[in-house]
Formats: structure tokens, sequence, C-alpha cells
């Protein structure tokens, strides 16, 4: 059944798929992923074309970007922050760490993979992935984003 | 009236999760408690299950900022277990490593404390100026974090290339020198901020066993390339800054004079950098032992213990960090600053939570 977005939907995708704004949170992980991700807002990598801003409340944010295995201590707080940010909401999993624990698998504070947790929308493979990586799975992030937006006009929920 | 602001686990300023709890009255802030243990991955639990090559990729991952640091000590540590020494040429591509890993590091840190002054034109020339050095380091080693270049007795790979290498430093020395040094030391901005603010005296360094830094900063004259030469840090010729005062601004400016003696420290060792084998050796099993070693990273002392029991897993593997004995510092620098100067006067000891927390 086809359902045409409404003229506010289609606004509401247009001005979100033009500045998604990011909230970044480490569970656990070794900063090798941090400090990469943090190279994508420099001037080489300039993240800031895509209309992209790093945000510091997860309030405010359309996509969040996780790194790390999620340790035990982790966990609560990784929970409380996806419940906060409001949907149509992307995660970008950054790094080996949250796709599957990594070196740190089999440790005992480790609860992950990241999916136990939240839906992940995009892996970003690597340890560390670099910056180009990371850009790209953004970019993939903002298309999940607008097509999220449009499942919401056709009736369905956000999530 | 006296209130609580709890801060974090995350925190828009600092990458990694640590929860801060300060005690104000007004504006002041009266005391300071710091919750870690959000990292904790239980690394030294997971040593003890793998043998001793598989562990070098374990420890690289203890911090991603200094993941030379960890291996290198690491790797030490089991030479001296095994009583073998690297070749020169190995010994001299790990020096020139960690100094490219120390100015990264260092730059890294100046470009998020102009972040957090607000100063962002200053943040991007610092990130700017640090994709030098991580071409360098992609050069030297393939890849721009986790190097994986040390390996036991040697390193994992050649260093083919030093006039690229000795270029890249030239050109971070000269924009160190006339772009980071004059803006750091002169600018009103940033004297305005950090200047007599976060004060830890001498007295109180050595009293909370301050390192790196954060001890250089408050007129503590300790470094262990200087101290306790490893490696070949004996055959170049540097100084150690120090500064008096005890201040943030004293933090930045030994931090920023490091940058120059790190490019100065990699100009002298490519210089001398001799031919001939640089590989490490295979072995199977460590000797039955303790051993331990110590080096200077780019936020102070770095201290490995390693002990075995003959067979190919080592039964302990302890890691002391810097930040773990920097951190509690914090709470004598917080103590009657104000609110606003809080961010930036917890950056100033450049912590690095992965590493505590292990
Ligand atoms: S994926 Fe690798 S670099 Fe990233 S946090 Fe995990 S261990 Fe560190």
């Amino acid at each position: 059944m086809d359902v045409k977005p409404s003229l506010f939907d289609r606004l509401v995708r247009y001005a979100r798929g033009r500045s998604p704004w990011l909230f970044h949170l480490n569970c656990g992980g070794c900063n090798g992923c941090d400090i990469e991700f943090l190279a994508c807002l420099t001037p080489r990598y300039d993240v800031e074309q895509l209309g992209i801003r790093l945000e510091g409340s997860p309030r405010h944010a359309d996509i969040l970007c996780i790194s790390g295995p999620v340790t035990r201590n982790t966990q609560a707080a990784l929970q409380t922050i996806y419940a906060q940010t409001p949907a149509p909401k992307v995660v970008v999993a950054i790094g080996s760490c949250p796709a599957s624990g990594n070196v740190f698998a089999d440790s005992p504070s480790v609860v992950g993979p990241l999916e136990n947790f939240v839906p992940v929308d995009v892996y970003v493979p690597g340890c560390p992935p670099r910056p180009d990586a990371i850009l790209e799975g953004i970019v993939h992030a903002i298309e999940i984003l607008k097509a999220k937006v449009v499942r919401s006009a056709e009736g369905g929920t956000y999530v | 009236m006296s209130y609580t602001i709890p801060i974090g686990p995350y925190h828009p300023a600092l990458e990694e999760p640590y929860k801060l709890e300060l005690e104000c009255e007004g504006e002041r802030v009266r005391a300071a408690h710091l919750q870690i243990g959000f990292n904790f991955r239980a690394i030294e639990l997971l040593a003890q299950s793998r043998n001793v090559i598989q562990n070098i990729a374990l420890f690289e991952r203890v911090c991603g900022i200094c993941s030379n640091v960890h291996t290198l000590t690491y790797c030490l540590a089991v030479e001296n277990l095994l009583g073998i020494e690297p070749p020169l040429r190995a010994q001299y591509i790990r020096v020139i490593v960690a100094e490219l890993e120390r100015l990264h590091s260092h730059i890294l840190w100046a470009g998020a404390a102009a972040h957090i002054l607000g100063f962002q034109t200053l943040f991007m020339t610092c990130f700017r100026l640090r994709e030098i050095v991580m071409d360098l380091l992609e050069s030297i080693s393939g890849n721009r974090v986790n190097y994986a270049m040390n390996a036991v007795g040697g390193v994992n790979r050649d260093l083919t290339d030093p006039r690229t290498v000795q270029e890249g430093v030239h050109q971070i020395r000269r924009a160190v020198e006339e772009q980071l040094i004059p803006v750091f030391t002169t600018d009103p901005t940033v004297r305005a901020r950090c200047a007599g603010v976060g004060v830890l005296t001498k007295e109180e360094a050595l009293a909370w066993g301050a390192v790196g830094p954060t001890a250089r900063a408050s007129g503590v004259a300790q470094d262990l390339r200087q101290a306790q030469p490893y490696l070949i840090y004996d055959r170049l010729d540097f100084s150690v800054p120090v500064q008096e005062s005890g201040d943030v601004l004293a933090r930045i400016i030994v931090r920023a004079l490091e940058m120059v003696e790190s490019c100065l420290m990699i100009e002298q060792a490519l210089d001398q950098l001799p031919s001939g084998e640089w590989r490490g050796q295979l072995f199977v099993e460590l000797p039955p032992g303790e051993a331990v070693a110590r080096i200077e990273a780019p936020r102070g002392e770095v201290f490995y213990y390693l002990a075995s029991d003959g067979g190919e897993k080592p039964v302990r593997v302890k890691v002391r960090t810097p930040s773990f004995v920097n951190m509690p510092t914090v709470r004598l620098m917080l103590k009657d600053a104000t609110l606003a100067d809080a961010p930036l006067i917890q950056a100033s000891i450049d912590p690095c939570y992965s590493c505590t927390d292990r």
C-alpha cells in the first residue's frame, strides 16, 4: 500500500537528512576509535561538510556513534542514553569492539556485543577504522535516517 | 548554600566515560569526587589466559592514544625476563615511533585544551598539524592508530624511508615553534583562562606522587628518559622542560616545549640510525621468574610487572599507568576553583581513563 508522505513529513525528512546531529559515546573501548572519530571533525576529513554537528546531549541527537565492547559498568548508561535519544534514531557501531568484542570478547567484565542492548544500523569495521571509513558509515546512517522518517509517514512507528 | 553537581559518566568535553561530583558553594568548588572504572575490561586477567605473543595485541589495546607505549613496555619486560636485547636498529626505530607517538598525543591534547577554552581556530590548527604526524606513523607502520610495531626482541617493520620522516618532523617542529608556542604563551585569551588556575604546588606534586608533565609543570624535574635511560635515549641530546608555577598554563608550556624536544630527538635518531638487523627472535616459552619494565609515556611513567612459571602464558601481568596516579591530584587542583574552570583543570592533566581502568 502506497501512502504519500505528507508535506510536513517530507519537510522533516529533508531537514534531518541535511543536518543530522551526532552523539558519541565510548562504552569501554580503548580510545583508538574515539580519536579517529575526533579526527573526522577536523580540517582534513571535515564531517561538518555534511551538515553534521557533534552534540553534547543525546536529547538533541539523531545519530548515536558508539565505540567500545560494552563493559558491565557502561551498560546502564548506554541504555539510558539510547532511551533519551528521540526517535527516529540511527546507531552507528564504530570499530570491531561493538561488533564482536574484539580482543576483549572473553573478558568477564565485557557484556557486549552492542547488539545485545540496542539495535545497530551501521557497522564500521576496523580496529580502529580510518576516519574515511567512519565518514562513509555516517553517510550510510544518514540514508537510513531518511528512510526511517518515511516509514513513520506510512503509519509505522519510529525506531 | 552548598550543592552537589554530578557530571558524567558521558561528558561532552572528554571522550571517555567517568563520573565527577563537584561539591560547590556558589561559584566555588569546595570538593571533588571522581568515580572511575567504566572502562574496566579486565585486561590483566585476560593476559593470563593468552600466550606471550598474543598478549602484545591485547596490550596494544589498553590505550588507543599511547598504544605503542604499552607494547613497548610489555616487550621490554619480556626481554628483561629472557635476558635478550633487541638489535640496535630496532632500538632506534622504537625510539622514533615512541617520540612520534608523544608528538601526536601532545598535539591531540593541545587541540582538546583549545576546544575546552573555546578557541576553535587553535583546535583546528592543532588537528591539522596532528595529521602530519599521523601520516608519518602510517608511512612507518601501515596504520594510523595501534601501529603493531613492537615484537619481542625487535620491531615488526623496518623504517624504509627516513627522508620523508625527517622532512615531516622538520615541518612539525617549525609549526610548533612558530604557531602553537607563541599562541599558547602570549595569547591574552589563553593566559586569562590558564594562568594561576588549578595550581598544584611542588610539595603536593611530590606528596601525591604525580608523574610526567603534570609533575614537571610543578617543578619536579623527573623524566625516566633522562633519569634511567632505556633503549638508546642515552645517545640523544635533549633537555627536560620544567616549569615552576604548577598552573594550567605551566602544563601547557611543558607539553609544548616537549613537542619541540621530541622533534629534535627524532631528528637526531634519524641521523644516527644504524643499518643492520631489526627483526625480533622467535621463541616459544618464558623462563620462570619475574621482570619489570618502566618507560616514560606521554603522560608520565608506565610500569609493567610480569611473572612467569615457565609456561607459555604469563601467570601475572600488572600494569600501572600514569593517569592512575595523576588523577587524584585533580582533587587538589579543583579545590576552590570556579565551576567554569573545572573542565579545563581536569583536562590539564591529560587524563586517560581507558588505561587507568584497563
Ligand atoms: S575497535 Fe580497536 S581501536 Fe576501537 S575501541 Fe576497540 S580496541 Fe580500541
